[in-house]
């Protein structure tokens, strides 16, 4: 077990940066989510750790360790990947055995843990299958066996979950997190679906373009965005941004006008970017002027998107209650004033918010 | 609507008549063309056991009536066979093993090691691919020679121990397998060689199974060069020479000569026969995947 830090990492590939000055530091024991659509260097930060890839600049430790030029191997970290890197020609056993095997280590206490890893994940049946003979769920497992059969410091998982049916998601999802826990292993884990990383991370890192956007934990993150990037891409669908402009006491939009909140009175002035989680928006007969433009009905609850006057697109969340409204409709999008938040014309959180 | 359901029942009647009939078609072809494969080997076993006289007649028996089984040991004492098919078998032996080797490791380092002038040296790799062996002939024979290696097995063998064929097909047989594994093995401590070893070879087996068929034909086949490179003395001359030997000496026993070719080839069906499952699937494992 051991903390990883990131300094000043930046990974290149030609005149790209994938990572660009990457500064992260991932507790002793933490379960850290690096979260980011695709391209944005989450797995290229990761490979980094695994010593898959060079680092370019900047330094990354492990424990106390600077490993820039650490071979893979001696750097005690195991990583599951999404293909799940099942040797398909060994038996389960074999494959969880085979970081084992290179270990000066005799063939009694090698079978032991073998058999101690397959339990906890309770593949105790399956040990002489092929992984060709096996599920998509227990090659997961037998993957995530061979990672945790080394006691490694590091655990990197590279979207372990994105082959697995919906159902089987959500079952591993906590399997994972409960394993993580009870091992308390230092664990990197990247994935591009913002439920796994809500749900599983104590801390996630957003990370867009090769630089990083935010890292909180999950609450702080979908509560307190510190810019646009983080407030749009959490949550589904993700937060509603509207151009607007404080004069006076009125916040005034092309779709209407809302009246400057509390919390936000002291610090906005001039031009600024709402955020309005779908939740906070209602349909009502005071605020900001539409059409329905798309009625989804969730089980659950209804999200209704709006064409707002100006050009804007919200979206409104309804409880399955509520009266459904019909497509191409006019609309007044009621605002809860007390649940915006401001962004400045960076793109970042207004201070003192 | 009535078209579209008149086509719906009648659809799959009409096509699988047709099916049938494309089935019972490329049988009645396969079993034409083994046909013609087969029976030239077949009159020579026939004629192999039939009487010197027998042989000129028109049109010549399809079986043997009084079968000459002689014929067999006569070949193999009067022509020597059991030295010649030794000399084969350890040459084929040693170019096998050899090429084996070469091309498992030159094949990796193109599918998992960069370095400089990979693209380069892979196209002259492939191109000598594009030379007919007989080009090389007069230089290896001079090189092997001044090396003194004429009637020796180095002679007979060292030109083979490389093939690009062998190189290329493994190479390809490499990049299959998807570079996760070369990286999990990577962080579970395993170098170049022990992924090699217990990866990268176990999941290229069906070609390598392949390229060892390939080079056992190649190499059992050869005449040219055990001609040119072998004296003599029957010291390293191999099975095919042999037979030539053996056909010039029972010139009025073709009988003999036949047995003789019968007992050449003799390995090479075993093999087939052994191989046949393996080869299959060699075949088609690109195809299944």
């Amino acid at each position: 077990m051991a903390k990883v830090l990131f300094e000043g990492v930046s990974k290149r590939f030609g005149d790209v940066a994938a990572v660009d000055q990457l500064d992260l530091e991932i507790a002793d024991g933490e379960l850290l989510v690096l979260l980011g659509p695709s391209g944005c260097g989450k797995t290229t930060a990761l490979r980094m750790v695994a010593g898959l890839e060079e680092v370019s600049d900047g330094s990354l430790s492990i424990g106390d360790d600077v490993v820039n030029d650490v071979d893979p191997k001696d750097r005690d970290v195991a990583m599951v990947f999404q293909s799940y890197a099942l040797y398909p020609h060994m038996t389960v056993a074999r494959n969880i055995e085979f970081p084992l095997r290179q270990q000066r280590m005799d063939a009694a206490e090698r079978t032991a843990k073998v058999a101690e890893a397959a339990g906890t994940l309770g593949l105790g049946e399956l040990l002489d299958r092929k992984p060709g003979q096996l599920s998509g769920g227990q090659r997961q497992r037998v993957a995530l066996a061979r990672a945790i059969v080394r006691d490694p410091k590091v655990f990197l998982m590279d979207e372990p979950l994105s082959n697995l049916d919906a159902k089987l998601r959500v079952q591993t999802r906590a399997d994972i997190v409960s394993l993580q826990r009870r091992l308390g292993t230092t664990t990197i884990y990247v994935t591009h679906d913002q439920v796994e990383a809500m749900t599983m991370g104590h801390r996630i890192a957003v990370m867009q373009g090769g630089k990083l956007q935010q890292v909180a934990p999950p609450e702080e993150l979908y509560e307190r965005p510190a810019n646009t990037f983080v407030a749009a891409f959490l949550g589904s669908p993700g937060m509603n941004l509207l151009e607007a402009e404080r004069v006076g006491d009125k916040l005034i939009t092309p779709a209407g006008e809302i009246n400057v909140p509390e919390h936000l009175s002291a610090v906005l002035d001039g031009p600024v970017t709402l955020g309005i989680r779908p939740e906070g928006l209602h349909l009502s007969t005071s605020g900001l002027a539409g059409t329905i433009l798309l009625v989804e009905m969730l089980g659950a609850e209804t999200q209704v998107h709006c064409s707002l006057e100006g050009g804007a697109t919200v979206v409104v969340r309804q409880g399955h209650d509520a009266q459904r409204p019909t497509l191409g409709d006019p609309v007044v999008v009621g605002v809860d004033a007390a649940a915006l938040h401001a962004f400045g014309p960076d793109g970042t959180r207004v201070a003192g918010t | 609507m009535p078209a579209t359901e008149v086509q719906a029942t009648t659809r799959p009647r009409s096509h699988s008549r047709k099916a049938t009939l494309k089935t019972v078609l490329r049988y009645a072809f396969l079993t034409l063309g083994a046909f013609i494969v087969l029976f030239p080997v077949y009159m020579a076993v026939v004629n192999s056991l039939l009487e010197p006289s027998q042989i000129a007649h028109q049109p010549p028996p399809f079986f043997p009536t009084n079968p000459q089984w002689h014929t067999y040991p006569d070949a193999w004492k009067g022509g020597s066979l059991g030295i010649y098919l030794r000399n084969s078998a350890i040459q084929t032996a040693i170019i096998v093993a050899g090429q084996l080797v070469t091309s498992i490791l030159a094949a990796y380092a193109f599918a998992f090691l960069d370095f400089p002038f990979k693209r380069a040296i892979f196209f002259a790799f492939l191109m000598t691919l594009m030379i007919p062996f007989e080009v090389t002939v007069a230089t290896n024979l001079t090189t092997v020679t001044s090396l003194g290696w004429f009637n020796t097995f180095p002679g007979l063998t060292v030109p083979f121990l490389a093939t690009g064929f062998g190189v290329f097909l493994l190479r390809q047989a490499f990049l299959q397998i998807p570079r996760d594994l070369k990286e999990a093995a990577q962080l579970d401590g395993y170098g170049h060689m022990r992924f090699l070893w217990s990866v990268a070879i176990p999941l290229a087996r069906p070609a390598i199974a392949a390229l060892g068929v390939f080079s056992f034909l190649g190499a059992w086949n050869q005449y040219l060069w055990p001609l040119l490179v072998t004296g003599n003395n029957n010291a390293v001359r191999t099975v095919q020479i042999g037979l030539k030997q053996l056909l010039n000496t029972q010139l009025d026993q073709i009988n003999v000569s036949l047995a003789g070719t019968i007992i050449a080839i003799a390995p090479l069906v075993l093999l087939l026969i052994v191989f046949q499952k393996q080869l299959v699937r060699s075949l088609t494992a690109g195809a299944v995947k």
